[in-house]
């Protein structure tokens, strides 16, 4: 394995994205992800590759969405409020079928909110937040290590299902620096006979579009989509168990919310409770098929979430409210401390299952 | 299996994220398992800021740290507002050229270093970080001069060697103090 | 001997624009100028959201369409991922001119090596004849029913004089479709603006004032005599920037 290497978890998506094979990144400065564009900014110039800081996130969006139209590897990156204004450009790639990677790197909101981590995108990332029926496939890292190798993963997903894929970190994640491993190839290359290159006389012009005035033609459109969805449902849902062979109480818990959970898990652990953990790493889709199947054996689930609760419905849905799901939270860039997830996991404990 | 939790802190462009990069760093070098998290935020330069690190033997959960088993106060306003968490039995590293109060806790291991005065004295006056670090490496087994200076001599580019020297001879002398 | 040929880079289905509409003469200058400039199998054009929507259907080249109001930005992300492609968008004066303002303003300020058709026709036509950022001062309709009160509404944006201060942008000309003359000179600048492309010279965009029979509530020919009486004299025609020709001009000083 290569050798590791400090670096910020903004700084290991832009690097891991240059060894997957993206030459273009178009973006607009906002706290806390701005070392992704500084870091993109010093490297691609040199790699032949395009870094452009765009007058607006809807135009940096769109610009991405350009270039996700000739075939090539795209991204851009932004926090909770950019976001928004990427929702857009994001239905755009998602109603033309369009391969990119969107990095959300969330602080508190709503409104201009803080500059602390959060997530409180939740929603806005795994149901939509952009207007029309479609899905992102969301990815949720809870390391440095993974900020690297699921940039790679969030390349290869967008080509194969030609969608837009999004990162979901957090300002935690962001920011903190961990030892990485770079030993990192490059994203898997898929069919882009579809793309916009010019015809160069010797096909029939290829047209990339999302509108369609016929409201059966898109609807079969959307038939089709929905179709891909399930497919990936099958066969891209990510997540990490944790000791939950034995548990009878288990925490739901994502990205940076999960490694505070870890601790707990780990102190209740050695006060005899047995606990375990589910951590999503695909939140669209959601693992739904290991929560239900848990949902027998364990009496109580708790969602740890740096929102005011947004995860726990598809937890609850998920075990089709068969047990009791607690949530723990923190909101506005405030994080649960191990402590405080601590006290959830004994409340349960004390508490059996019941309401 | 140990864990050290590390939290350094200070003003603003007292080298408070630095002197945790190299610690992080020393940390990767002897091949344990780091964490390093800056508070980040509108206090650019001047406001208070700060810096977790965890190093551990076993892979790390939270990288927050709220129990620090080492505080590094490099200004008053930190050992006022951190100095309860520290763990008991844990150290605290003050920069007593700044701070003339002393610690009231007294489970813990306080050390006093006056790192801006003997920084000044070098000629280093923006080092006082690096003598706090070299009375660190001291303090913690696991450290030493060699460690930090193949550290240095990565972090710092080739063509500002001269930089190099001097943070060797701020940590040697807090080192040595 | 053939007199009269659809230009080869227009697909041969009919068009949905309105009867007296000029776009059809626009895509056709268009066309006509891919073909002789012989690019049409390296050429990518960027749709923009108002009456020309559907434009990807018509010219026979790659295209895409872009959200309301983003095609330079669009056109921008084409042609740094393709630079060997000639891009170009086609937009009217909602979709430049009003939604899209940052996204013009910038990439003529980055000399964007792109070609914007802008066609102004003083209204929202897609939507049923609202007032646009172009519409003139007193001009009736449908959202300004007691004319284009300029104390409320304010003044029309003028592209070409706004653009022409900037540093960036190559080149800048208004011309109008209203008679046989301003169409030759009208396609003389469109072929200008796709070789300065093909010349690696940046951002050429050409302004063209056209009529919205319908939404105006005028004949075909009605309108285009409207374009000359109300029209032009606000929207005056001409060259506005042409960098390389003033560099020429101080290199010859």
């Amino acid at each position: 394995m290569a050798k590791k290497v400090l670096m910020k978890g903004n700084e290991a998506i832009a690097e891991a994205a240059i060894l997957a094979g993206c030459r273009h990144y178009f973006g607009y400065p906002i706290t806390p992800q701005t070392e992704i564009a500084a870091y993109l900014s010093k490297r691609m110039p040199k790699i032949g590759g395009t870094f452009l800081q765009a007058e607006s996130e809807i135009a940096a969006i769109n610009m991405v969405y350009g270039v996700a139209a000739t075939g090539k590897p795209v991204m851009t990156s932004s926090s909770s409020p950019g976001i928004s204004l990427k929702g857009e450009g994001i239905s755009y790639l998602a109603g033309a079928d369009l391969p990119a990677l969107i990095v959300n790197v969330q602080r508190g909101g709503p409104g201009l909110g803080g500059i602390q981590p959060s997530q409180s995108d939740y929603f806005q990332a795994t149901k939509g937040g952009g207007h029309g029926d479609y899905h992102m496939i969301v990815l949720a890292p809870s390391s440095v290590q993974e900020m690297a190798s699921l940039t790679v993963k969030a390349f290869e997903l967008a080509g194969k299902y030609r969608m837009p894929v999004m990162m979901l970190a957090d300002g935690t994640l962001g920011q903190m620096m961990e030892p990485v491993s770079l030993d990192i190839k490059e994203a898997e290359k898929f069919d882009t006979s579809w793309a916009l290159t010019g015809t160069q006389m010797k096909r029939k012009h290829n047209i990339v579009n999302s509108l369609s005035l016929i409201p059966e033609e898109l609807e079969q459109l959307n038939f089709e989509r929905f179709k891909k969805y399930e497919i990936i449902k099958e066969n891209e849902t990510m997540y990490e168990e944790y000791l939950t062979e034995d548990a009878e109480i288990c925490i739901v818990a994502f990205g940076i919310a999960a490694r505070v959970a870890k601790n707990a898990v780990n102190s209740a652990r050695e006060k005899g409770i047995k606990v375990g953990m589910i951590r999503p790493i695909t939140l669209w889709p959601f693992p739904k098929k290991p929560l239900y199947d848990l949902s027998d054996k364990v009496h109580t689930f708790i969602s740890v979430e740096l929102s005011m609760g947004q995860m726990i419905e598809d937890v609850e849905l998920a075990i089709r409210c068969k047990k009791p799901v607690m949530l723990c939270n923190r909101a506005g860039g405030c994080i649960p401390s191990p402590e405080d997830v601590l006290a959830a996991i004994e409340k349960a404990n004390k508490n059996g299952g019941a309401l | 299996m140990s864990t050290d939790k590390i939290l350094i802190a200070g003003f603003g462009g007292q080298g408070v994220l630095f002197l945790g990069k190299i610690l992080a760093n020393m940390a990767l070098q002897l091949d344990k398992e780091v964490s390093w998290l800056p508070s980040y935020g509108p206090e650019m330069r001047g406001g208070t800021a700060n810096c977790s690190v965890i190093i551990s033997d076993s892979p790390i959960g939270s990288p927050i740290v709220t129990e620090p088993d080492c505080l590094i106060a490099m200004n008053l306003p930190s050992l006022l507002k951190y100095e309860d968490i520290v763990s008991k039995g844990g150290k605290i590293f003050i920069d007593s050229a700044l701070i003339t109060e002393k610690s009231k806790r007294e489970d813990v291991n306080a050390y006093y270093i006056p790192a801006t005065k003997i920084a000044i004295d070098l000629g280093y006056p923006k080092l006082s970080n690096m003598v706090l670090l070299g009375k660190i490496i001291k303090e913690f087994e696991d450290f030493n001069l060699d460690t930090v200076k193949a550290v240095l001599e990565t972090t710092i580019p080739p063509k500002k060697q001269d930089l190099l020297k001097a943070n060797l001879e701020a940590i040697t002398a807090g080192y040595n103090y | 001997m053939i007199v009269f040929e659809k230009p080869k880079s227009l697909v041969d289905i009919p068009m949905h624009y309105c009867p007296g509409c000029t776009h059809g003469i626009i895509h056709r200058l268009v066309a006509e100028v891919i073909d002789e400039l012989g690019i049409e199998g390296k050429t990518i054009g960027v749709a923009p959201v108002g009456c020309a929507v559907m434009a990807y259907n018509y010219f026979a080249c790659d295209m895409i369409e872009a959200a309301h109001g983003r095609a330079p930005a669009v056109a921008t992300g084409i042609k740094r991922a393709n630079p060997e492609n000639i891009v170009f968008s086609y937009q009217g004066d909602g979709d430049l001119a009003s939604i899209g303002m940052a996204e013009t303003v910038h990439s003529a300020a980055r000399n964007e090596n792109i070609t914007i058709i802008f066609v102004n026709n003083a209204i929202y036509g897609m939507t049923g004849g609202q007032m646009a950022p172009t519409s003139l001062p007193g001009q009736v309709t449908q959202t300004s029913p007691y004319g284009r009160d300029v104390k409320t509404a304010g003044f029309p944006v003028k592209v070409c004089e706004m653009l022409k201060e900037l540093d960036g942008p190559e080149y800048l000309e208004r011309v109008a479709v209203n008679n046989v003359v301003n169409v030759k000179k009208a396609k003389k600048a469109i072929k200008k603006a796709f070789t300065n492309q093909l010349e690696n010279k940046g951002f050429s965009l050409i302004e063209v004032l056209s009529s919205c029979p319908t939404n105006w509530g005028m004949t075909p020919d009605d309108a285009l005599k409207w374009i000359d009486t109300n029209m032009i004299p606000y929207y005056p025609l001409g060259v506005y920037k042409d960098r390389s020709a003033q560099n020429k001009e101080k290199e010859e000083l």
